[in-house]
């Protein structure tokens, strides 16, 4: 008792009152309540910067598994579909089957008359894969020639955004007054009952307001600069120009000053369509209660509009920004308003190869390539991976030489994803002629990238199992290959499984190595064995994000998403592989 | 029981390597080269394929140089048949492809690519010069007394006083890029021609005049932003301030975020770049092997779908994609020339 006592009392006579003691707990607990809340606060904002960029990929990739198509009624005549006349399967492949549908948006909208005009209605709406829908139809049954029915075309990128919003801001608002139009075609008046266009002109008085205002500034800016220089050509450029801006700038603010007078709208202010009577008009200049417009689609008749019965429809982006001009958006609208416009499910994003035109391309291509390729990577990998594993673990001596293996395995672990591309173009295309852009290369190319992870995490699985499991088995008799293969190996297969998926989820992202052996490539075919052209997910996501188009974007996200949920998968399976295989002791 | 069935997996893999390493004959064109031409050329390929004259070409992006590389590498099926390059064949790969058998060239000049200074739509209006534009971004100037400083301009409207008092912040393609060479020769080099100090010091001294045009600033000025275009423009919205380099088709595509700024008073449009007066444009080509026509299936076919009016005339599906096309009469040439196969020579003022 004295004894323990003794050392208690010396703790205290060290310096160290009951009151310091305490306070000294409570900062270790403090310190550790700290530690705890920092540790909380990493984690929560990790999870939140996850969410955060799953919850934009998904936003992005949205539109992308949506397609818009327009319902048409096609009747297929035998010349256009038939190459010698003949009913024949042969004869029908090679038919026009544009021609079906040109016909048939022709008689839809039978105002539209100069080719230039046909041309666009047909190639700015529709898109270039829509005519497949036709051939497939009338491949399956060439009794369908001569008859109506009714397809899902597909509509070109430009008119997917544009229905998808996200193109152009649009609004709508209702008449209130009756509009009583001048003409049904050309260029026309609209007169209402009501003030009904002075929120427009309102609007448009507001911008012409704004850049008054901003070309004012940039004069004064421009005089200030030229006050501050001497004399001579410099100061009176700048002065000269300062003089040009304030003249548009009056000129802006005499129009925002007249009253009653029409105001008139450009390709570089927001669109206003007025929908009336079956036809479209696209404002040119705005009154109070009167404006006129060019008619895009032709009015049925000249009768009065009752309130309610026409409205006015505003883009928010100016023509001059958009690639569908106002004339084919009336044409779009018109589409919708027959009721012909439909979304779907963008099956085709999954079942078709790449391609250039956004609306046609799909997913199917890479994904087919990254599974190929993997599965040459875990067929080579895991055989010669686990077998290096149990050599080096089990059987080999402990010398230099095998010192020297397992410092080189290490080292290999950390070499850059580029160098193993390198060495693939060297020896498996420049020596061994293999194919190009081939996922049999691009699968040995990987095999090599995840051999020491697969190994190291082997070996380190094959050492957890416990030493008495394998004296267990060599005290009832086993030799040691028996010892090894039929006790320790299989207890250590979870670990292995582990490994192998962290190295597999390691090769699928990587696309710098396959860069070198032609697997970053335009590819329109899926590929159908291991030696096919061929690229993979990483690299369609990579292909897709530098095009110009931009509906290309929500493509990319899509593809992200389908990356990611083959990296679920992979990790599912594996960790079920797992559970089936876990032993505990 | 699964390892034996592993490992048997795996021979059949290695006995399949070995069969592939055998077959040799190639049904399938190959392209390489320039990510610039690449969207032009798969747009092409798809076309062909669809077309039903033969399988898809697979076409690779590898940039112009990484091209010329394995084009020029040998003639045969283990090589690619044709390579997309934003800038004109250099001497010195055309001797390499003649060193390696490489003999017979076919030049197609496909049409121009517009390489345009734009910023956010939210942003001032520029009207730069090239003058202006090296001034800007030039890592070295001629300073007050003619020697050469550090680029001590920060503002543009230190440039000239007509422009906006905003901090020079410029994101543009970074070395490894085609576009970022064509940047530098057709602004860099020709501004740095029109300074009167410049102008002498190329007299006396080329190489060093050389290095002067081609560093560009290093002080955040200039801003190295990647070889995605997208990402420009993405940056160009967020920030007003900033003024960014890339590729026409971007600016065609985005019209509703950003703005091209003029350049010696002209603005860069489809017009404007193909009749030649918007100066920051340089041609686009392909060159094919003529030894591989009738040798890899298809080729021709896929050469007179390239060089056809549906794709390369005035509406052709290329000009749908960005590319500004050729002036008739040039086309014209181009397609005679492409399609009679004449072949390139040394002569041909490479």
């Amino acid at each position: 008792m004295t004894d323990l006592a003794a050392p208690l009392t010396r703790a205290s006579g060290a310096g160290l009152s009951p009151d310091a003691a305490r306070a000294r707990i409570r900062r270790r607990y403090r310190a550790e309540a700290r530690f705890r809340l920092y540790g909380m606060l990493a984690v929560g904002f990790a999870a939140l910067m996850l969410v955060v960029l799953i919850a934009d990929v998904v936003n992005k990739a949205w539109p992308a598994f949506f397609e818009t198509r327009v319902r048409l009624g096609v009747t297929p005549t035998l010349e256009q579909v038939s190459t010698d006349g003949k009913l024949e399967r042969t004869s029908l492949m090679g038919g026009d089957y544009d021609a079906v549908l040109r016909t048939s948006l022709q008689e839809l909208f039978p105002g539209v008359k100069d080719r230039a005009s046909r041309r666009k209605l047909f190639n700015d709406l529709l898109s270039t894969g829509a005519s497949a829908a036709v051939r497939e139809r009338v491949l399956a049954d060439p009794s369908l020639v001569g008859k109506t029915f009714t397809v899902p075309a597909l509509l070109d990128d430009a008119a997917d955004l544009y229905f998808k919003g996200l193109m152009t801001g649009r609004s709508e608002r209702g008449g209130r007054g009756t509009l009583i139009p001048s003409a049904t075609t050309g260029e026309i008046t609209l007169t209402s009952t009501a003030d009904d266009f002075s929120a427009d002109l309102a609007d448009t008085k507001r911008a012409l307001a704004a850049t008054a205002r901003s070309l004012r500034r940039e004069a004064e800016r421009l005089l200030r600069s030229a006050a501050a220089l001497p004399a001579g050509d410099e100061r009176a450029r700048l002065e000269q120009q300062a003089a040009e801006i304030v003249a548009q700038a009056a000129d802006k603010e005499q129009r925002l000053a007249a009253t009653g007078g029409a105001e008139p709208l450009d390709a570089s202010e927001p669109s206003k369509l007025v929908v009336l009577d079956g036809g479209i008009i696209k404002l040119t200049s705005l009154g109070t209660n009167e404006a006129t417009g060019i008619v895009l689609a032709p009015l049925a008749s000249t009768q009065p509009a009752a309130a309610g019965s026409w409205k006015v429809v505003t883009l928010d982006q100016p023509e001059a920004n958009r690639k569908l001009g106002d004339q084919q958006i009336a044409w779009l609208e018109q589409l919708r308003d027959k009721g012909l416009v439909e979304r779907a499910f963008a099956t085709r994003f999954f079942t078709s190869g790449d391609s250039r035109e956004p609306e046609q391309a799909g997913i199917l291509g890479g994904l087919v390539g990254s599974a190929l390729t993997m599965l040459v990577t875990l067929v080579l990998c895991l055989p010669v991976g686990v077998g290096a594993a149990i050599y080096l673990e089990e059987f080999a001596p402990k010398n230099r030489l095998t010192d020297l293996v397992e410092v080189n395995i290490n080292n290999l672990a950390a070499v850059p994803s580029i160098v193993f591309g390198l060495l693939g173009l060297a020896v498996f295309l420049n020596f061994f002629g293999l194919p190009r852009s081939a996922p049999l290369v691009g699968g040995l190319v990987l095999a090599l990238l995840v051999l020491p992870t697969i190994i190291i995490a082997s070996r380190a699985a094959l050492k957890a199992v416990p030493p008495s499991i394998r004296e267990g088995a060599l005290g009832i008799g086993a030799s040691h290959q028996q010892a090894v293969f039929h006790h320790v190996l299989p207890l250590a297969m979870p670990g292995i499984m582990t490994g192998t998926i962290i190295g597999m989820a390691h090769a699928l992202g990587e696309t710098a190595p396959l860069l070198l052996i032609g697997m970053v490539a335009f590819i329109v075919d899926v590929p159908a064995a291991v030696t096919d052209a061929a690229t993979v997910l990483p690299v369609q996501i990579f292909l897709w994000s530098d095009l110009p188009e931009a509906a290309f974007q929500a493509k990319t996200a899509g593809a992200i998403i389908v990356l990611l949920v083959f990296l679920f998968i992979m990790n599912g399976v594996a960790i079920l592989l797992r559970r089936r295989f876990e032993r505990r002791w | 029981m699964t390892l034996r069935s592993t490992i048997s997996a795996a021979a059949l893999v290695i006995a399949s390597v070995a069969i592939a390493g055998a077959a040799e004959a190639r049904d399938q064109i190959r392209i390489v080269g320039s990510s610039t031409v690449y969207p032009f050329t798969t747009a092409v390929a798809e076309q062909f394929g669809k077309s039903g004259a033969g399988k898809a070409p697979v076409v690779e992006s590898t940039g112009t140089g990484g091209g010329m590389k394995l084009f020029c590498a040998g003639v045969g099926t283990d090589h690619p048949d044709a390579t997309n390059a934003s800038r004109r064949m250099k001497k010195s790969e055309f001797d390499d492809c003649a060193k390696n058998g490489v003999k017979d060239i076919v030049e197609l000049k496909v049409g121009f690519d517009g390489i345009v200074i734009a910023n956010a739509k939210k942003g001032p209006d520029l009207k730069l010069t090239k003058e202006q534009l090296f001034l800007a971004l030039a890592r070295e100037v001629p300073g007050a007394d003619g020697k050469l400083v550090a680029n001590p301009y920060k503002t543009w409207s230190d440039l000239d006083k007509s422009l906006p008092n905003e901090k020079i912040e410029v994101l543009g393609p970074p070395p490894t890029s085609g576009t970022r060479d064509s940047f530098l020769e057709l602004v860099m080099e020709q501004g740095a021609e029109k300074v009167p100090a410049l102008a002498a010091l190329k007299k006396a001294d080329a190489k060093a005049f050389e290095k002067t045009w081609k560093s560009l600033r290093e002080d955040g000025a200039w801003v190295d932003a990647g070889e995605n275009d997208n990402l420009i423009v993405q940056k160009l919205d967020a920030n007003p301030k900033a003024v960014g380099v890339f590729g026409y088709s971007f600016l065609e595509e985005n019209t509703a975020k950003i703005k091209g700024a003029m350049v010696d008073g002209v603005a860069p449009d489809f017009d404007t770049i193909s009749s030649g007066q918007y100066k920051v444009a340089r041609p686009l080509f392909v060159y094919f092997k003529k030894q591989h026509v009738g040798v890899v299936p298809g080729l021709d076919k896929f050469i007179a779908e390239y060089v056809s009016d549906k794709a390369l005339g005035e509406d052709g599906y290329l000009s749908r994609k960005g590319l500004v096309p050729l002036p008739k009469a040039e086309l014209a040439k181009v397609r005679a020339d492409v399609q009679a196969l004449t072949t390139l020579s040394a002569e041909a003022g490479l």
